[in-house]
């Protein structure tokens, strides 16, 4: 059977990237060598092929670009003392930090460094380099395009030729661009930066209060002191990391888990035929995925707070003498009763939506399997294991890997219920803690930001290798186009 | 054989008469457990309780339902400094409003713009950058939320003490710059509509704009609803970024849920503005509460669409 699957080849596989690169560059070449005289000199000046073919506008902003760009690099305007262009490249390695006070030979005050300016605007430089390729690529481009219309006997494109294209043949750049650059200013250039601070020493439990913005390059210590335990801080660390990272895991399949299941059981309950008041039960639930969770979470932490409702009835009906620490909030509680409960708790947040989602799948499912195995003789439970659960399952596959990797990073629950606790010193993490909310406690409270990077580029690494395992093997992914 | 059947038939429908008992009982209890929170948030706020000696009890109390009721704590809600910000419980929903509603109106665009993209056109991008906003997906959102804060504070759109309100610029920036990577679900209702539809008015010369416009917008509208739901709801619900990003040190422009966080857990919280805190919850939930309820059928559909396509 497997040889009748013959995967059809792609035009580019035969292709290894050596030999794109290879083709790329030659073509760059022919553009070079056939091209017009402006396209040659636009390979120098933007826009100079566009004034060649009298694209006066274009080319205009074409040369604006370049200027701007390279002013920017020349002058190496600075804010808050710390330079962009040039500079920013040279200051990046980090070696000639200062801490700033007087300077004796040029008789002026230096401000000291602030390195995280120093490597954030290093890595902005880097992109406006890349901006600037970007450009020059377009240019040459455009004028070799111009070339090959006049070599056919057409007008180059006018300006107003090209702003229409941007809103017919080249709408996806429109589209595109707004997202394109907000993703790179506010995902994709905050990502790198808080990446590259993982092989940095910018800690501040343990840097003095003058110093606090100066920090180096230090290669894998981090790791090291996370995965193996060395360096100073790296024991204390070390050692709560496999329980954290053993209960992350341990969280995800139960919450995951138990959401899921309970969602497909509460909607069957409420799917049942010949069931009146479906709207009002279904509306009930909707309810309280309307209501913000950090107030459902909160009233519930109150409820079974050590004076609260929960513990004052368990002891009128007589069940306990002293309250129970649900959430482990105080010290000495149980540990295992806070796990238990923030992941039975987590479960009145994600029932109700696993419940709407199936909802509609159930409705979906072909009345006519049904019929079949009734005609068989088939009983209602084994046409629910036999029937409905693979049909769901098979359906919300893509549903349950994002639930997993939500459930990985899922800090709100955790946040607002025990807040890691118990036994939360310092940046150790607490029985509860996942690495998330590790993750935010060594960053946000204790400035440990090289530690908390670490654990950030760790935690994408477990979502990352779940995620494209999984994702790639299912129908979502493969056919992705299919219904286009 | 007729005696048989109509037995059969009899303790058949018996059968199913105790199994929707059953489920009954069941879906009423389950109904009690899921409200029993909401509930209590309720009966707090209203809850009217002084000491012998006349002092007002505001904490959490070992009586689930209250001895007396009365509106007092919504009296105090709107009336009370906190953090020495007058009226500051006004001015938070205010600025969540705002917010709220300028990210809805961005957010929204974005993600239509990129899902129809993602969904109806073709280019050479299209796959690469599908799957590097996936990749980009997967980073914890707190990893780059430090990053946000120190290249909007080095900019002064975050925790700046002197023109607070840039902060707030900061926030919106930051809630709506990531909404176009979150396009799947839209794109799953893009990808429904017919391809046919959009080749035959490219066959009558419509460009791609026209199309997006004129066919696929008024096509759109839950996915339209249903988004901007989502996006207008996100800030009344968040408060991480709200609070990293204005700052402890600007209570006057705190978004409500940081507000409502630190009268339990802040500096001026001292246990017992609990009753005050439940009277913001009602506050603030009645409004999305409603919202939620009218568009019911709008966000069903946009969950449904965005179990099946992950």
């Amino acid at each position: 059977m497997a040889s009748t699957k013959v995967k059809v080849p792609k035009k580019s596989d035969g292709l290894n990237v050596f030999e794109k690169l290879g083709n790329r560059f030659s073509y760059f070449v022919k553009r070079f060598t056939d091209g017009s005289f402006g396209t040659k000199l636009s390979h120098l000046i933007f826009g100079a092929g566009s004034f060649y073919h009298k694209q006066y506008v274009k080319g205009a902003l074409f040369l604006l670009l370049q200027l701007a760009i390279l002013a920017v690099m020349i002058f190496c305007p600075s804010v808050n003392g710390t330079p962009y262009g040039w500079k920013a490249l040279v200051n990046l390695p980090l070696m000639n930090t200062t801490e700033g006070g007087f300077d004796p030979a040029t008789m002026t005050t230096l401000l000291p460094s602030d390195c995280r300016l120093i490597v954030l605007f290093g890595f902005v430089t880097i992109a406006l380099i890349l901006i600037y390729i970007l450009v020059w690529n377009l240019n040459v481009e455009s004028s070799y395009k111009a070339d090959n219309d006049r070599k056919v006997g057409k007008n180059p494109t006018t300006f107003r030729e090209d702003l229409q294209a941007l809103l017919d043949a080249k709408f996806h750049v429109t589209m595109l661009t707004p997202t394109c650059i907000a993703a790179a200013v506010f995902t994709i250039l905050p990502t790198v930066f808080m990446i590259s601070l993982a092989f940095t020493t910018y800690n501040l439990y343990d840097m003095n209060a003058l110093e606090t913005k100066l920090f180096h390059w230090n290669g894998i210590e981090n790791f090291m002191a996370v995965f193996t335990g060395e360096g100073a801080l790296g024991a204390e660390i070390n050692n709560r990391f496999l329980p954290v990272l053993g209960w992350t895991l341990i969280w995800a399949v139960f919450a995951t888990l138990t959401c899921y299941f309970g969602g497909i059981i509460l909607a069957l309950l409420i799917n049942k035929k010949g069931l009146k008041g479906q709207k009002v039960f279904r509306t009930i639930f909707i309810l309280t995925i309307a209501i913000p969770q950090f107030i459902s979470l909160l009233a519930v932490r109150n409820l079974l707070a050590q004076y609260g409702p929960v513990n004052q009835l368990l002891k009128n009906m007589g069940l306990i003498t002293e309250s129970i620490g649900f959430l482990g909030l105080n010290r000495g509680d149980s540990e295992i009763l806070a796990k238990v409960m923030v992941i039975v708790i987590n479960m009145w947040v994600g029932i109700p939506y696993t419940m709407l989602m199936t909802s509609g799948i159930l409705m979906n499912i072909p009345s006519d399997l049904y019929e079949a195995a009734r005609v068989d003789g088939a009983s209602t439970t084994k046409m629910f294991f036999k029937i409905t659960l693979p049909y769901v399952v098979f359906v919300t596959t893509p549903y349950l890997i994002s639930s997993f990797v939500g459930n990985i990073n899922s800090f709100n629950t955790i946040y607002l219920l025990t807040g890691g606790n118990p036994e939360y010193l310092n940046f150790k993490a607490g029985g509860t803690d996942l690495l998330v909310t590790w993750l935010y406690k060594l960053t946000i409270d204790e400035g440990m930001y090289n530690t908390g990077a670490v654990i950030g580029i760790f935690t994408f690494l477990i979502t990352a290798v779940i995620t494209l395992v999984t994702y790639r093997r299912s129908r979502a992914y493969n056919e992705e186009d299919t219904f286009q | 054989m007729s005696t048989l059947n109509t037995k059969k038939v009899a303790s058949q429908s018996r059968n199913r008469r105790i199994s929707l008992a059953v489920t009954y009982a069941v879906l009423v209890v389950l109904a009690v457990i899921w409200l029993i929170p909401i509930v209590w948030i309720i009966l707090s706020a209203f809850r009217c309780e002084y000491q012998p000696d006349g002092t007002f009890i505001g904490k959490v109390t070992s009586n689930f339902f209250p001895k007396s009721y009365g509106l007092k704590n919504f009296r105090d809600l709107f009336t009370a400094s906190y953090s020495n910000v007058p009226h500051a419980f006004l001015r938070w929903m205010l600025n969540t409003l705002i917010i709220a509603a300028v990210d809805c109106i961005i957010s929204t665009f974005l993600v239509l713009s990129v899902a129809y993209c993602m969904s109806k056109l073709k280019f050479r991008m299209r796959k690469p950058f599908m799957n590097i906003s996936m990749i980009i997906g997967l980073f914890p959102g707190f990893m780059s939320m430090i990053a946000i804060y120190f290249l909007l504070k080095s900019i002064g759109l975050a925790g700046n003490t002197e023109h607070p309100a840039y902060s707030v610029i900061g926030l919106i920036l930051a809630y709506s710059a990531g909404a176009g990577m979150g396009f799947q679900v839209a794109k799953g209702f893009f990808d429904v509509i017919p391809n046919a539809l959009v080749e035959s008015a490219k066959l009558d010369g419509c460009t791609n704009f026209q199309i997006f416009h004129r066919i696929i917008i008024p096509l759109a509208k839950p996915i339209i609803i249903y988004q901007a739901l989502m996006s207008f709801t996100g800030p009344w619900m968040d408060f991480i970024f709200a609070k990293v990003i204005i700052g402890a040190d600007n209570p006057g422009y705190w978004t409500v849920s940081v507000g409502l966080y630190s009268m339990l857990f802040g500096s001026f919280s001292d246990a017992n503005l609990f009753t005050q805190f439940a009277a913001g919850c009602v506050i603030v939930a009645i409004p999305i509460v409603t919202l939620f309820m009218f568009l019911q059928r709008y966000y069903v559909e946009g969950v449904t669409a965005g179990a099946v396509k992950g």
